[in-house]
């Protein structure tokens, strides 16, 4: 990994940012010197066609991926460089960690752990991750559940739950972390029609009664319209447009989003 | 062809107490193949150069090349070499957990392979430290997955052990040999043997086809 010559300072105003970030898988470039910030407790939905790289930004930012060029910020920090004299360097494990304390992320497929209990999926990361005592971790987790809906299924494994259930446990183990950014990544595409209702209602929930950054990238037009502070949408690795959601939806300035969104609401 | 019931009966009590030493043998070898095999497969995983390598070179050396052979460095060579010698017992053990983990590495690599991506990725988004991943999330779904692999390495592993008369092992046929030289009949304590080795792999080879029909209904 190349050092980043005559780096930005951070922005210590942003939430997140991301500066001339690039991101190939192979010779395939998902993101293209991609820039955009977000700010402390904003609602930013993703939305674009698959292959235009939003899961790319979520995954990144969760340092599943590394960026093959540019500089991601999160809080003023940078997430995967550190600072070496005026370059900047790779940064270690030890920083990694640090950084990921402060971002959460619910997947399209819950990846929630099969071999243990609702209660233990939620408590497993703030007791070992965080050192948080085991009571507290459990109260904090009842709390939550019942937030999602689900105060009865604490003792329940993943397999005996739907979808939809397994997903708000999810989510409330991601919350479970009190992470400053939430990143959903589809989370209602492997759900059953009939399910995804009572996962959208519990991310309104979140929406309206937290502080959380969150970046959402999803399919679901109408909720998109509802909760997001800001959309932005994607077309091969750029942002093509990023507007408030009354602007984007009713008038959109690209023919390209036009086309996209007659093409996602006709579907639905 | 002349068989003697009575022959064959009275090489019971010897041949039993063959049998108690081959099942000591290949329980503790399995054990040994059982641990050293996981952490082989970890160690391996975690990609740390030269002692990934290191890995490789091993196991593939093992496999290559004859159980008999093993046998004969770890209770000739190494004492020579080194002036470390242990008994034929120990040398026994030894050399049927150091090869069959080589197996059971391989085993146990399919099973953690075999655990979807999304876990290990789940971990890193909770920012669990990497010991703790293995330890609560991947191996409690690996090794479950992996258990009748393993049960059926324990299996031959059992079958094998006769190889260690030639290192002087008091296994079964060992005693069937010696019961042979003692009354000049060897087909009966011979056959013996081998009834004694059928009425423990035919056993433990339904209990392990259980078990893998078990798995298959429960996955």
């Amino acid at each position: 990994m190349p050092t980043v010559p005559d780096p930005l300072p951070p922005d210590p105003h942003a939430m997140i940012r991301f500066s001339g970030v690039v991101k190939r898988f192979g010779d395939n470039v998902v993101l293209d010197h991609l820039d955009f910030t977000v700010a402390p407790g904003e609602f930013v939905s993703l939305i674009g066609p698959s292959g235009s790289g939003k899961t790319t930004i979520l995954r990144l930012l969760m340092t599943l991926e590394k960026v093959d060029g540019g500089t991601i910020e999160v809080c003023g920090d940078y997430l995967s460089h550190v600072r070496k004299g005026d370059r900047l360097g790779r940064a270690d494990e030890k920083h990694l960690r640090a950084m990921r304390r402060r971002i959460g992320m619910v997947f399209q497929q819950f990846n929630l752990f099969p071999n243990m209990n609702v209660l233990r999926n939620i408590t497993e990361a703030p007791v070992r991750s965080l050192g948080l005592a085991a009571d507290e971790a459990e109260a904090r987790a009842l709390d939550l559940l019942d937030m999602v809906g689900l105060s009865d299924k604490a003792q329940a494994h993943p397999a005996q739950l739907s979808g939809g259930q397994q997903q708000r446990v999810a989510i409330a183990r991601a919350l479970a972390m009190r992470p400053d950014v939430l990143l959903l990544d589809e989370v209602t595409s492997a759900l059953d029609p009939e399910l995804v209702a009572d996962v959208l209602r519990v991310l309104r929930d979140i929406a309206t009664s937290t502080d959380i950054t969150i970046l959402c990238v999803t399919h679901e037009m109408q909720f998109a319209q509802d909760v997001s502070d800001r959309v932005m949408m994607f077309d091969h690795g750029r942002v093509l447009e990023d507007a408030v959601p009354e602007k984007l939806f009713s008038e959109p300035g690209h023919e390209r989003t036009r086309r996209f969104l007659r093409a996602v609401i006709d579907r639905e | 062809m002349n068989w003697s019931w009575q022959a064959a009966v009275e090489s019971l009590p010897l041949l039993l107490k063959g049998l108690l030493v081959t099942v000591e043998l290949t329980l503790l070898g399995s054990v040994l193949a059982y641990l050293l095999g996981l952490a082989l497969a970890v160690l391996r995983r975690a990609r740390i150069p030269v002692l990934s390598q290191a890995i490789w070179l091993f196991v593939e050396f093992v496999r290559s090349t004859p159980l008999l052979i093993q046998v004969f460095v770890l209770f000739w060579l190494l004492p020579s070499l080194t002036g470390f010698k242990m008994s034929a017992f120990v040398s026994g053990v030894v050399a049927l957990g150091l090869h069959y983990a080589s197996y059971t590495a391989e085993v146990y690599r399919a099973g953690i392979d075999a655990v979807p991506k999304g876990q290990w990725e789940a971990a890193v988004a909770l920012n669990l430290p990497r010991a703790h991943v293995w330890r609560a999330v991947i191996l409690p779904q690996a090794i479950p997955r992996v258990l009748p692999a393993l049960g059926n390495y324990t299996i031959s592993m059992f079958k094998e052990t006769p190889l260690l008369l030639s290192i002087g092992v008091l296994d079964v046929l060992y005693q069937a040999k010696a019961v042979g030289a003692e009354t000049f009949r060897v087909v009966e304590p011979y056959t013996m043997a081998g009834v004694l080795f059928l009425l423990v792999s035919l056993p433990a080879s339904i209990l392990v086809r259980r078990l893998e029909r078990r798995r298959a209904h429960s996955a």
